[in-house]
């Protein structure tokens, strides 16, 4: 290489190009000044970058930090009873907030949205990626993606206006006393409360809102199994069910669950959609047809009402802090669940 | 060559010795007029295929990239099924029946005819469940019978004794080689009557190949073998039959010894002499 520097090369196909000018001392002069211009855009660039990488975690601190001090008046008022205490009574002189029933509410109605979502999300998967012809593929695939599109006060006015009177007429008025009387699990169904409004009716509304991301989860990993370990099953003999289920099944079930804890995570802090059907009673949920509250809802219900610096007020931030730690555990769990990718 | 040592059996007398055998040999899988297409528009992947898997041989499938051996094993056991739009035209004949028939139970025939992959594919469980899980899907045995096959499966690849101890760990942490004889294990735990290879041991050490190949020799005995390879010394030393395939055609088909010391096509003398390929 070094030989080559000083002397002039053999052929030069420079000529064909003269129209560009005088190419040679050009190039060295443009090449000085795009260098240092160069230089400084990227120090900038670099700098950008660190400062939008540093604002997440800023911001991200800043919202814990919020929450946490808001909510410690309430911490220090009522100490850890908070956690387990019902109460929910904001008259004066008898002031009382306990985070259990929103708790509870959130983490029950999140659990059954997932027990009814995961099934299908697995159908859906499953045809998509095994079953479905070609041509079916795509405008399913985008159907899901619109899906989960649709905004959740849409998904709350459609709940209220539909699901809500169908889990009322025709579940619960249609079968409430036959589930009732299933015997050990048949407390589940045994309601006084006939408004519709219910845990069951909110995790409904989750569920079909999470299905979009647990479904394209699941048929993503699905499809990135190799081939060949498909076609060794089926070289077995193995059906398609027994493919999946054998092999397609083990392969993914990091990224599987992985999937089903995002799913999760958003079903803890879904908002709107849930204060429209849940009912945003302060009662212990002992049914699935019971009226319930969440985390969620309890403060956007009762934020408006609640004076600054009320211990009112410093309870709802208590609540926000708790739904925070609860939804970055399960983000930590997915995350963990997801970290080992496949080997092929 | 060794490969007068490993197949003392085969002919050398061209003609001669090419009818002798096809006349011994009865034959378990037979191809006929076999025509492939991976999609309608596309070329054919094979054109007018002709020939016989003969009863409990080795057959080697040979010729260069694309040519279309992996594909005619593909049909064999109707791997190609899974993909819409892949056609198989023709007639490929096992006891009578033409598998190609598409009323055929393929999970059936899949059970008859094995398959093991160029890259060993081990499934994410235990040895002993890689095993088992085949027999599973097509027989019901108790768990002193299930014990008595996976052992015998693992005795008859040659992995026995290297797994023993270690049945109920994962088969992931087996060697690559391991793995494949595994894989094979796995295949002939089933009971096929016909294993196909595609190219078994391109992803192997030397050391591991030639214990699969060893494995084949001795595999013999009970099954009908079809090997790919583009390894032609492999062919020598396994094959009873090789058939050479050039643009998805089956050029020529003769014991393994004429093949490769008298191919009557000139283009089989090309590609054994590594003229093109």
């Amino acid at each position: 290489m070094e030989d080559d520097s000083g002397a002039p090369p053999p052929y030069s196909p420079l000529p064909e190009f003269s129209e560009k000018g005088p190419r040679v001392s050009a190039t060295t002069s443009d090449q000085v000044i795009r260098r240092s211009s160069g230089a400084t855009g990227d120090l900038v660039f670099a700098w950008l970058c660190k400062g939008a990488g540093l604002l997440v975690l800023l911001l991200l601190g800043g919202i814990i930090l919020t929450l946490f001090l808001g909510g410690l008046p309430a911490f220090r008022h009522f100490g850890l009873h908070f956690l387990v205490s019902t109460d929910w009574n904001p008259v004066e002189g008898r002031e009382s907030y306990g985070a259990a029933v929103a708790v509870a509410g959130t983490i029950l109605s999140s659990l059954l949205a997932i027990l009814l979502a995961v099934p299908l999300a697995f159908g859906i998967a499953f045809f998509l990626t095994e079953l479905a012809p070609q041509w079916l593929r795509r405008p399913v695939g985008i159907a899901i993606e619109l899906l989960a599109a649709v905004p959740s006060i849409i998904f709350g006015m459609w709940g209220l206006f539909v699901l809500v009177p169908f889990v009322q007429q025709k579940i619960q008025f249609a079968f409430g006393e036959e589930l009732a009387a299933i015997p050990l699990i048949g407390f589940l169904f045994e309601s006084s409360n006939y408004a519709g409004t219910s845990i069951f009716a909110a995790a409904l509304v989750i569920a079909i809102m999470i299905i979009p991301f647990i479904a394209a989860t699941m048929r993503d990993v699905f499809e990135q199994v190799p081939a060949v370990f498909k076609e060794s099953a089926y070289g077995l003999g193995a059906t398609r069910w027994e493919v999946v289920r054998s092999v397609v099944l083990p392969y993914t079930r990091t990224s599987v669950v992985g999937g089903i804890m995002l799913g999760l995570g958003r079903a803890l802090g879904e908002t709107m959609a849930v204060t429209f059907v849940i009912g945003n009673a302060n009662r212990m949920a002992g049914s699935i047809f019971d009226a319930t509250t969440t985390i969620a809802s309890v403060v956007a219900m009762e934020f408006p009402e609640s004076l600054a610096g009320s211990l009112k007020q410093s309870s709802l931030f208590a609540l926000g802090f708790i739904l925070f730690v609860i939804s970055f555990i399960v983000l930590a769990i997915s995350r963990w669940l997801l970290r080992s990718r496949l080997k092929a | 060559m060794s490969m007068t040592e490993t197949n003392p059996a085969s002919g050398f007398g061209g003609v001669q010795a090419r009818s002798e055998a096809a006349v011994s040999q009865q034959a378990r899988v037979s191809v006929r007029n076999l025509d492939f297409y991976y999609a309608a528009g596309l070329p054919k992947a094979l054109k007018g295929i002709n020939f016989d898997l003969p009863e409990r041989q080795v057959t080697g499938m040979i010729g260069p990239s694309g040519c279309g051996k992996s594909t005619l094993l593909r049909v064999l056991n109707r791997m190609f099924s899974l993909y819409p739009g892949q056609r198989a035209e023709g007639e490929v004949l096992m006891d009578g029946h033409n598998i190609l028939d598409p009323k055929l139970d393929v999970n059936e025939l899949r059970s008859r005819i094995g398959m093991v992959f160029q890259k060993p594919t081990p499934f994410p469980m235990t040895i002993w469940e890689n095993i088992a899980f085949g027999i599973r899907l097509h027989e019901k045995l108790n768990k002193a019978d299930m014990a008595a096959r996976i052992e015998w499966a693992l005795t008859r690849a040659a992995i026995w004794g290297e797994v023993k101890d270690r049945l109920h760990t994962s088969a992931m942490g087996l060697s690559g080689g391991q793995q494949q004889r595994l894989c094979i294990a796995r295949t002939i735990a089933v009971r096929p009557e016909v294993i196909l290879l595609d190219e078994p041991t391109s992803a192997l050490d030397p050391i591991s190949t030639l214990k699969i190949e060893e494995l084949i020799d001795e595999l013999k005995r009970d099954f009908t073998i079809a090997i790919v390879t583009h390894n032609m010394q492999q062919a020598a030393r396994c094959a009873d039959q090789v058939a050479f395939f050039y643009l998805g055609e089956l050029i020529e088909v003769a014991p393994a010894a004429q093949l490769f010391t008298a191919p009557k096509h000139p283009r089989t003398q090309d590609y054994i002499t590594g003229r093109f390929g």
